[in-house]
């Protein structure tokens, strides 16, 4: 059964793995050059006295090409194998009518799809395993270098680095033999996989990740050093927006209240305060307006999950999704034995 | 005798339909059963309850002593040919085999190895790349070196020209002559059936018509042909299953254990074409009729 469960799977095991080998290749030969050409240079621009600022921008630029095929490689890798691996698992099968073929050889259709949803697991969580491996490896000193614009915990970066996509890619297997089974079409079975994977991955930010542990909500006052963005329209009207100094932190609600702690959506400044001399007049600088605005009564509120919470997040997630692909799974084994046909 | 196959009130239902009702069979073992009926009656769940590919709504159905598929002891005892002969098409003919040898205990690697030498297919070829009577024939290979107690074939010459169809026979009769197996195959032709099987099960309208011996079904059927009657006036031991008549004339398909003696009568023997057709003929015309079943 096991040889024959990789005859099968040969074509699309080749294919997957080719791909994954270029890839890891590329980045194995570039991952520790990367590496040096990020120290050395923090290490000249520091002896020089200067700001490290304009290497680490140029830096970012520079790979900022790869960072995002990368990401995409890390984002795309689960759902094909969903797609190539889990949906034609079954749904091939009942197609050909080589279902009928395979059953009736002296071997128990409980035992068959053991074998081969282990031997095509297996090979997911090695695919996965090793892209994670070596992406975490290659993009370390990339990551540092853009952590200005993506936050560790931010959902793209979080999602594309650590250990989920082990997770990911093992429920998009399983997920994918339960609807190749149910739809019994392997075209179908993909879309379906493809359409429902996708669905929950931009889900599972939005409703699940953010409540894996309760938010930090902070009041605070806005300052030159806690301010993200200000903005002053129409003369008066200002808005705001501040970031927690844990700088790795995902900010998930950011806004203003006014001294009763009612939430607004701007700040209404007095006139005398944008007139020349006032503390936010043009070429003033923000500092004071900032001093002005916390003086009238206006806080800031941040609700954030800290960076301090990544490998718990990851490995939270990480087994809710071995979770459902061990459910799924298991209903999968059940339906073989006792209802498909 | 030992049945090789015994149902008992055996149902299957898809949604509302019934594919197969009431239906009562024993089998007796070592016999080549010929399934015929026409297309839509239900042979082929019949066959897939047998092989364990479908479990029953209702009744019950024993293979070989066991319930069909329930482990791999019991896999072991019953081949399986399903109808189109399914293969791996990416895999070759000696892949075929290969994992013929490794699913099966029992299976005969020399019986495999002549066979296909004997059908001249390459080993390398790739089974997608076989005409239709190649691949059944590879199918049947498969089956038979399985050496299972019992074989079942599912329409396995449904698709093949009349010259693969007669080359396929003989060689599944070769083999049956060789092996001592039950073999029980499906197929909405008579003619394929009636060279080659001893035994012949009339399924028509999801339910079994008629069950026995070839022989004796032949030879308790007659048709007889005489001034138009009243089939009330009939002695009791003649069971109609078809009439037909003209202004003068009466032609009636006749089972009767005992000789037609009433001079009136022209009697004549029946061909198993005509015998087959009267009982599909007989479910059409007749809703429910209770189902007849010969045993001696």
């Amino acid at each position: 059964m096991i040889r024959l469960t990789w005859r099968q799977f040969q074509a699309s095991a080749v294919g997957l793995f080719g791909a994954l080998a270029v890839l890891v290749a590329l980045l194995g030969a570039t991952g520790a050059g990367l590496a040096d050409e990020y120290d050395t240079g923090l290490t000249a621009c520091t002896t020089a006295g200067g700001d490290c600022q304009v290497f680490i921008e140029n830096f970012a630029d520079d790979h900022s090409a790869t960072f995002l095929g990368v990401m995409a490689a890390m984002l795309l890798l689960p759902a094909l194998i969903g797609l190539f691996w889990g949906a034609p698992l079954i749904a091939r099968e009942l197609e050909s009518g080589t279902l009928r073929l395979v059953w009736n050889q002296s071997i128990t259709r409980g035992r068959w799809f053991a074998v081969k949803l282990t031997l095509t697991g297996l090979a997911t969580v090695v695919a996965a395993g090793a892209l994670a491996w070596v992406v975490n490896w290659w993009s370390t000193p990339v990551d540092k270098s853009m952590a200005k614009d993506f936050a560790r915990m931010d959902p793209l970066m979080f999602g594309t680095r650590g250990i989920v996509v082990v997770g990911y890619a093992a429920f998009a297997f399983a997920l994918g033999v339960v609807v190749g089974m149910l739809a019994r079409k392997t075209l179908a079975a993909m879309a379906i996989t493809l359409a429902v994977f996708v669905g929950l991955q931009i889900a599972m930010p939005i409703l699940v990740r953010p409540h894996l542990a309760p938010a930090i909500s902070t009041t605070v006052a806005v300052t030159e050093d806690n301010a993200a963005d200000t903005q002053l329209s129409n003369g008066t009207t200002l808005l705001i927006s501040a970031r927690p100094a844990d700088k790795g932190a995902w900010i998930l609600a950011d806004y203003t209240v006014d001294p009763s702690g009612k939430r607004v959506e701007s700040i209404t400044l007095p006139a005398s305060a944008t007139q020349p001399g006032g503390a936010c007049a043009p070429g003033k600088g923000r500092g004071s307006c900032l001093e002005l605005v916390a003086d009238m009564g206006y806080r800031q509120v941040l609700e954030y999950q800290p960076s301090g919470r990544y490998w718990g997040f990851q490995w939270g997630e990480t087994g809710i999704y071995l979770g459902l692909a061990l459910g799924l799974a298991g209903f999968c084994s059940w339906w073989v034995r006792r209802r498909l046909s | 005798m030992t049945a090789v196959l015994r149902a008992r009130a055996l149902g299957k239902q898809y949604r509302r339909r019934w594919a197969l009702q009431n239906c009562n069979l024993n089998i007796p073992a070592g016999r080549v059963v010929g399934l015929v009926g026409p297309n839509g009656a239900g042979k082929s769940t019949l066959l897939n309850l047998a092989s364990g590919m479908l479990t029953p709504t209702a009744g019950t159905i024993e293979v070989c002593g066991g319930r069909p598929a329930a482990d791999a002891g019991q896999l072991t005892k019953v081949g399986f040919v399903a109808q189109d002969a399914p293969v791996y098409t990416g895999l070759s003919v000696a892949d075929h085999l290969a994992f013929g040898r490794r699913l099966n205990p029992a299976w005969n690697d020399d019986i495999a190895r002549d066979r296909i030498t004997a059908l001249g297919l390459d080993p390398k070829q790739k089974a997608g790349k076989l005409s239709g009577g190649q691949r059944a024939q590879l199918a049947l290979t498969l089956g038979i070196a399985k050496q299972p107690e019992l074989l079942i074939l599912d329409e396995p010459v449904a698709a093949l020209d009349p010259l693969a169809r007669r080359e396929f026979m003989q060689n599944l009769m070769e083999s049956v002559a060789e092996q001592e197996m039950s073999v029980i195959l499906s197929s909405h032709l008579v003619s394929d059936v009636e060279r080659t099987c001893d035994y012949l099960v009339v399924l028509v309208d999801s339910r079994v018509q008629v069950a026995g011996n070839m022989d004796d079904l032949l030879a308790t059927h007659y048709r007889l042909i005489g001034p138009r009657r009243d089939l009330d006036t009939l002695p009791a031991e003649l069971h109609v299953i078809s009439a037909s008549h003209t202004d003068k004339q009466s032609t009636l398909l006749v089972r009767t254990e005992a000789p037609v003696h009433d001079p009136s009568w022209t009697v004549s023997s029946l061909t198993l074409e005509d015998l087959v057709l009267a009982y599909m003929h007989e479910s059409a015309n007749t809703a429910v009729r209770p189902k007849l079943e010969v045993l001696r």
